[in-house]
Parts: structure tokens; sequence; C-alpha cells
């Protein structure tokens, strides 16, 4: 057999292309989720509920409303409040942060590592590895939420008495149905971090120093907070970031008010698909001299 | 392969100005013949590793073209690279995973690697630059040698048409050196093209059929290893206690360069035979105990294309 027919043997049909493609994204997931520090940021995630609850447990229950965090002073009635005090806490800085790492780190890491060259020689091709990279922060969006959720209510459930959870709008919904809505926020505010991470993955093509892109993004994350808190500047409130990030309350009642929500859902569609063009204008085009 | 392509690697006028006006590589014409082990030398800084990220598509020329298995740069990359192994400017890897973990990633990300193959791929490359037993240590835990040649399972990891390497030979010790070299010669006699970069001349004298020299981004000289070598000047060396008579025999000769050191006479080989030279000297009664052509060292023809010393031109 000569060497082209050897190389032409090798090559599998057109079929299993799509399989290939959900190879390099099982790859890129595999390698995110096995390094030390991802696992280090999930488990700094996961202790913030445990925290809470152990803190309530030990010492006396908030007395009132008003006394610390929002639904802090129903964890002690009812575990399941563990989830969404968890979630509240870790919104405003630790989950950026936790994503401004990853997205940061998603193209600059490689960069910085010298993975870069190998993987675009292979060639994995720039669009296609931008497009696993950008799906694969989105899905650590989802995970970080969800590790604060689960870790709430499973922290909750050990801890506190389980039971029929009264809802913003009055209603009570069994413990079953509160279990569902606490996964339904923890998805909301997974999505709701689209768009930083899109804007991350971005700034990661701008460098080859992960850290930078790392700040930056979290360094965006507080300055759209902080822009949101400004009454004087409410004409731009609607476009940023993190305005929506709080009406995941609207999941807490009966029915539904899905209004912000979808706006929210609408604003990160847009981030992610805005910057991720920026990014692929300047993946597609930048010299590869690491 | 291709019929009617006669050449791995074609480019025509290949430039590369960085933004700050620096121009890496001018003007570039080079043709890889197809089988041949090609090395491409020049000092550091000389353009060589820019040259090579442009063959790759990771640099996009200021100007001119680049043919690469008969295919264009970068616009037919897809086509082109998975015919083509590469090791440039070192092994870069995922400190945290494995050897074996690594060279898998690498095939999961060509579309075109049939990943029912690919745990047996990934030993037989290990296996081939003798790494297998290491295969499940963790990448941060190799030494140099080791991270060197994982970087070259990676090149292995198909059969390709065109192996590239940027100094493969870095960082090994000479046991390594020597199995890098006849992997190389393994390599080329299947059939592969290599492109080698280098700055070890004997490296290349050794394993290459055909060099390019590059200095200052711009090609001094390109042809098979033995016509660099023989372009150079040689030097007839005469060794006789009769030094003074056999300098006057050799400027009578009209031999340019005539030099006497100790009990030996150098002079500019080429213009006159050496048995010509040699008849001369002994009808002049001069006493020969040894006479020889040298031909200079693919190192000396180097250096007197690329120039000596240390100097930085900008």
């Amino acid at each position: 057999m000569s060497l082209s027919e050897t190389i032409a043997s090798t090559k599998p049909a057109r079929a299993t292309a799509a399989s290939n493609h959900l190879g390099l994204l099982r790859s890129e997931l595999t390698t995110l989720f096995r390094r030390l520090r991802t696992l280090a940021i999930l488990t700094c995630l996961a202790g913030v509920p445990v925290l809470l609850a152990v803190a309530v447990k030990v010492f006396s229950a908030p007395s009132g409303p008003n006394d610390g965090p929002p639904f802090l002073y129903q964890v002690a009635s009812n575990g399941l409040f563990v989830a969404l005090t968890g979630l509240v806490v870790t919104l405003p800085l630790f989950l950026p942060l936790a994503v401004g790492v990853v997205a940061g780190d998603s193209i600059a890491g490689e960069a910085s590592q010298g993975t870069l060259r190998y993987l675009l020689v292979v060639p994995t091709g720039r669009i296609r590895l931008l497009l696993v990279k950008l799906a694969t922060v989105l899905i650590f969006c989802l995970v970080a939420a969800f590790v604060v959720a689960l870790a709430g209510m499973a922290i909750g459930a050990v801890l506190f008495p389980l039971g029929p959870v009264t809802l913003l709008s009055g209603d009570t919904i069994g413990a079953g149905e509160a279990f569902a809505r606490g996964l339904l926020v923890a998805g909301y505010l997974g999505l709701s971090l689209a768009g930083l991470a899109a804007v991350g993955v971005f700034i990661s093509t701008l460098t080859d120093v992960p850290i930078a892109a790392m700040a930056a993004t979290v360094t965006l994350a507080i300055i759209s907070q902080i822009v949101d808190s400004i009454p004087q500047l409410h004409a731009v409130h609607p476009w940023l970031l993190s305005h929506y990030w709080l009406a995941f309350g609207d999941l807490l009642r009966e029915p539904i008010y899905t209004p912000l929500i979808a706006r929210g859902l609408a604003l990160q569609l847009g981030y992610v698909v805005v910057f991720g063009l920026l990014a692929w204008a300047r993946f597609s085009s930048r010299d590869i001299l690491s | 392969m291709t019929p009617g392509v006669t050449d791995a690697v074609v480019t025509r006028g290949l430039t590369k100005r960085f933004r700050g006006g620096q121009v890496a590589v001018a003007d570039l014409d080079l043709n890889v013949p197809q089988g041949s082990v090609f090395g491409f030398l020049g000092p550091n800084g000389s353009g060589k590793t820019t040259t090579i990220r442009m063959l790759l598509g990771l640099v996009s020329p200021t100007a001119g073209a680049v043919t690469l298995l008969g295919e264009p740069m970068p616009r037919s990359a897809a086509a082109a690279l998975p015919r083509v192994g590469a090791l440039i400017e070192g092994p870069a890897c995922y400190p945290f995973l494995s050897g074996a973990v690594n060279l898998a990633r690498l095939d999961a990300a060509d579309r075109t690697a049939d990943p029912a193959t690919r745990h047996n791929r990934v030993n037989e490359a290990l296996e081939r630059v003798g790494l297998l037993a290491a295969r499940g240590k963790r990448y941060k835990a190799y030494s140099l040698g080791m991270r060197q040649r994982l970087g070259l399972a990676a090149a292995l990891l198909r059969p390709r048409e065109l192996l590239v390497l940027d100094e493969p030979t870095n960082g090994l010790d000479p046991q390594g050196t020597r199995e890098i070299r006849s992997l190389v010669r393994a390599v080329a006699d299947e059939g592969s093209t290599v492109f080698l970069s280098s700055h070890l001349l004997a490296e290349v004298e050794q394993v290459c059929t055909h060099a390019a020299v590059l200095s200052h981004g711009k090609l001094v000289a390109v042809g098979t290893v033995e016509s660099l070598r023989t372009a150079a000047a040689g030097h007839l060396v005469v060794r006789t206690p009769d030094v003074g008579l056999a300098v006057t025999t050799l400027r009578g000769l009209g031999i340019p360069d005539v030099s006497a050191d100790g009990d030996q006479v150098t002079a500019a080989a080429d213009s006159v035979p050496p048995e010509v030279a040699c008849a001369a000297l002994v009808a002049d009664g001069v006493r020969v105990q040894a006479l020889a052509v040298q031909r200079p060292s693919l190192e000396e023809a180097f250096v007197a294309l690329t120039g000596e010393g240390f100097d930085v031109t900008e």
C-alpha cells in the first residue's frame, strides 16, 4: 500500500463529521473539568451554600427578612431556600469571577501555553475551535450555577426540614415543585452568564496573557453592576449584561411572570451573537506567534 | 500524492512584514522536492520560524503565495494540513494531562481522523518515539527530551506526506539526537518529505539531501547539500619541511592565497588541479610529506554565507 493510499484509507466517511465535532467538544470539556483549577473553583462555589447553611444551623436563624441576604431568614424553616440564598450571594461576584476565569483562559490560555499553534495545524479550523470554546464556556456557566443550586439543596436537605414553599405571589407549592423551580432559577442564571462568557472569549482572542483577559472580563461584570445601580444612567440599563440577573425572582411566581425573563435571555443571546462575531473577526485573521 | 505535483512545498515571493515595519521574510522563493529531506538553515532570527508559520497557515503573508502538497495555503488548509505533521518551536502540551491524553486530544481535534483507531494510533506513535512506558505520566513530569519526543509523536499520529520539524533535536541528549536522526531517515524512506529547520549543521549534513540557507529573511543559498558544500572554496594543504620553497613554487603556479604556518602551506584549491601542483612541487625539490584538498564542512559554508559573529543587523 502506498503512502497516499494509507492516508486515504485513514480518512473516515463524511457521515462521521458530526460525531467528530462532538468529539472535539467532549475533549474540550474533559480537558476543562480535569483541570485542578476548574475543580477548585467549583468546590469553592459549592462551599458558599454549605457555609450559609452551617452558619444558620450553628448560630441562630435570622430574625427577619432584612437580616442578611434575601431568602436567608427562610432557610431554617425550609432547606430548599439554601439554594436560592447561595445563588443570590454568588451572583454579583463569585459566579462572574468563575466565568471570567474560564472564558478569559479559553483562547489566551492555549496561546500562552503554545497548544494553540498545535491545535490549529492539526488542523482544527479557527471557526470550529472558536465555536467549541464558546460552547464549552457556556456549558461551564450552567454547570457553575447548578453546582451552587444542587449543593445548596443537598446541604439544606441534610440540615433543615423540607416542605411546601410559599411563592412570591403568595401561592404555596409542594417540595417537589419547589425543587424544580430552584433548578429553573439555576438554569436562568447560568444562561444569564452567557453574555459575559462571550465577552470573555472575545477578550481572550485579543491577548496571549490569560490573566489579563480574566481580569478584564470580571472588571466588565463589575462595571455593569455599578452602572446598573446608578439611577441617572437608566437609559443604558436595559443593555447591561447584569440588568436582568435579578429577574429570576419572576420564576418564583404562580404563574411564572415571563416578560423580564424573556428580555433577559434575549439580551444574553444578543451579547453572544455580537461578541461571538467580534471574536471570529479577530481570531480568524490573527497571526499566531505564540 | 496529487499527480503532476513534484514539489511538496512551493513558495513564491513570500514576504512577511510585521506591524512594527520589521521585515522577517523577504521575497522567498522556495521549492522543496517531494521525497527530499530538506534542511532549512539559518542563524537565530533569520526568519526560519516565521517562514514555517506561514507554510502552516499560522501567520498570513504580507505578500506572496504558499503551496503545500499542491494546495494553496491558507485557503486549503483543511485539505493540506491533515497530511502534514509538524513540530513548531518546541513541543507544547497540557501539563496536567498525560502524554497519551494529550495526543488523543490533538487527534480528536482532527476531523478527518478516525476515532475508532485513535487508541492504537496513539500507542503506535508513542512506541515509535520510545514513550510507550510513560504514556500515563503527566506531561509536567516529562523531561525536556521526553516532551520533544511527545511533540514528534503528535506529528506521527497519522501517516504524513510531509513532516515539518523546527529544531527537532533541541534539548535532546546525544542518544536522543541519534534516535531522531534515524526516525527522520525512516520517515523519509517511507516516502515522506521532511522539512527540517535547524542551526545544527552537522545534523543537517548527516540527514538532509537538500538545504536552503536563510539570512536576514532572504534566501542566500539553496541546492543539494553536496552542491552547497562544494560551492564554498576548498583548500590545498601541503605538509613539508621545505616551507619557503613550497610557497615560492605554489605562487609560481599562479595559485592565490598561499600562506605558511609551521610545516604546513595552505593555498586556494581549484585554480590548479592538485596533481599538477604536486608534480610541480616535487620537480622543484620540495619534500612533500602530505598533500590534500580539504573541502569545507557545511558549517564553514554556512558561516561564509551568513556571516560570522554575533552582530544583530536591523
